[in-house]
């Protein structure tokens, strides 16, 4: 008892979370370097949106997005549905990050075949999404843009009133297939990752090591993935 | 020793992720839905009838947009429910992408004056 009444303030032995012998963030290393990764490329994807937005910005006029999408592909739509394509695409995409979601909450569960089967649908939907912006990458294609090629007329990607600039369209189309292709490009590899991990979920790995966390691991850059189109969408199609 | 380490960063694990459950999932995904829906809209009905101009829908749709990021971030990426050390590792390297917003509007508009 009286030995409990002389520590002074001094010799308290402190317990909050920075104060040693505990872990701070709470998570498992793999999941942390994960976010550290995602912040990373958050700043590479805001890098090209920036720069797209500053030579949006510089330019005297820019083609509308609502007069360049307008077509639905493997319709019969070439014209008067602006922006309906995209808003599939987006929401395949959303709808796979909660089919992804789902299946890490079933992961906390321990419930294997869950799991398999919400990773299933995110794979489908991975490829649905690829599949759209295949179409629509061939689409613009058969319409004359590509890398350092924009389509003879321009009249009719301009608002009304606004002069056509071959410059300001030519910008637009690397801006967009370099973006959207990076972005693309990240879908594809979280299909291959997530594939991977189904077969590690089907053979059993996870369930021997007792834990799920790697489908977790792999959602969060999976959602990063959707995120990032989350502001491709607006930024490309919206504004 | 070791071993108790482990059970105890399992039962951390469980304790944390009590925040998600389906309904909440659910939830979530209607509210990225409806937003969505409302940006259409906005796109689709308002700006091309006139009743709002274009510089009052792209401040709109930047809000909702960032909406949208804070519910994917701060749910499904599960951020919300995270130490506050990490979710301010995290956080606080993007006031960086605010900074070189700033930076490249600014010279942007330098370059319409020089190209003007």
């Amino acid at each position: 008892m009286s030995t409990t009444a002389v520590t002074s303030p001094i010799d308290e032995v402190k317990s909050t979370p920075w104060s040693g012998g505990k872990e701070p963030f709470s998570v498992e290393y793999g999941k942390m370097m994960m976010w550290f990764f995602l912040l990373s490329d958050a700043f590479t994807f805001s890098s090209l949106l920036i720069a797209y937005g500053a030579l949006r910005f510089s330019s005297t006029s820019w083609p509308a997005a609502d007069h360049i999408f307008q077509s639905v592909p493997l319709t019969s739509i070439e014209h008067g549905a602006p922006l309906v394509f995209v808003g599939i695409m987006t929401f395949i995409l959303i709808m796979s990050s909660v089919t992804m979601v789902l299946g890490v909450e079933a992961g906390h569960r321990g419930a294997k075949k869950e799991v398999a089967w919400w990773l299933v649908a995110t794979v489908i939907g991975g490829f649905m999404f690829l599949g759209c912006q295949a179409l629509e990458w061939s689409h613009l294609f058969a319409e004359g843009f590509g890398w350092g090629k924009i389509p003879e007329h321009l009249d009719h990607f301009f608002p009304h009133g606004v002069e056509p600039s071959a410059v300001y369209t030519q910008q637009f189309a690397n801006l967009f297939f370099t973006i959207t292709g990076f972005h693309g490009f990240h879908v594809f590899s979280g299909v291959i990752i997530n594939i991977i991990i189904l077969i590690n979920v089907l053979a059993g790995t996870y369930e021997r090591r007792g834990s799920y966390l790697m489908v977790e691991k792999v959602g969060l850059y999976w959602h990063f993935v959707d995120l990032v189109w989350v502001f491709v969408f607006t930024f490309f199609y919206l504004v | 020793m070791s071993e108790t380490k482990h059970t105890e960063l399992h039962h951390d694990e469980h304790g944390e992720h009590a925040g998600m459950t389906r309904g909440k999932i659910w939830q979530v995904f209607f509210i990225l839905l409806g937003i969505t829906v409302i940006e259409f809209f906005i796109a689709l009905y308002m700006v091309p009838r006139g009743i709002i101009g274009l510089n009052v829908a792209n401040p709109i749709y930047i809000i909702l947009t960032l909406a949208k990021a804070f519910y994917i971030v701060a749910f499904f990426m599960h951020l919300k429910f995270e130490k506050v050390g990490l979710v301010y590792s995290i956080l606080v390297p993007t006031l960086f992408i605010i900074g070189l917003i700033l930076v490249l509007t600014n010279e942007s508009h330098h370059w319409v004056d020089v190209l003007r």
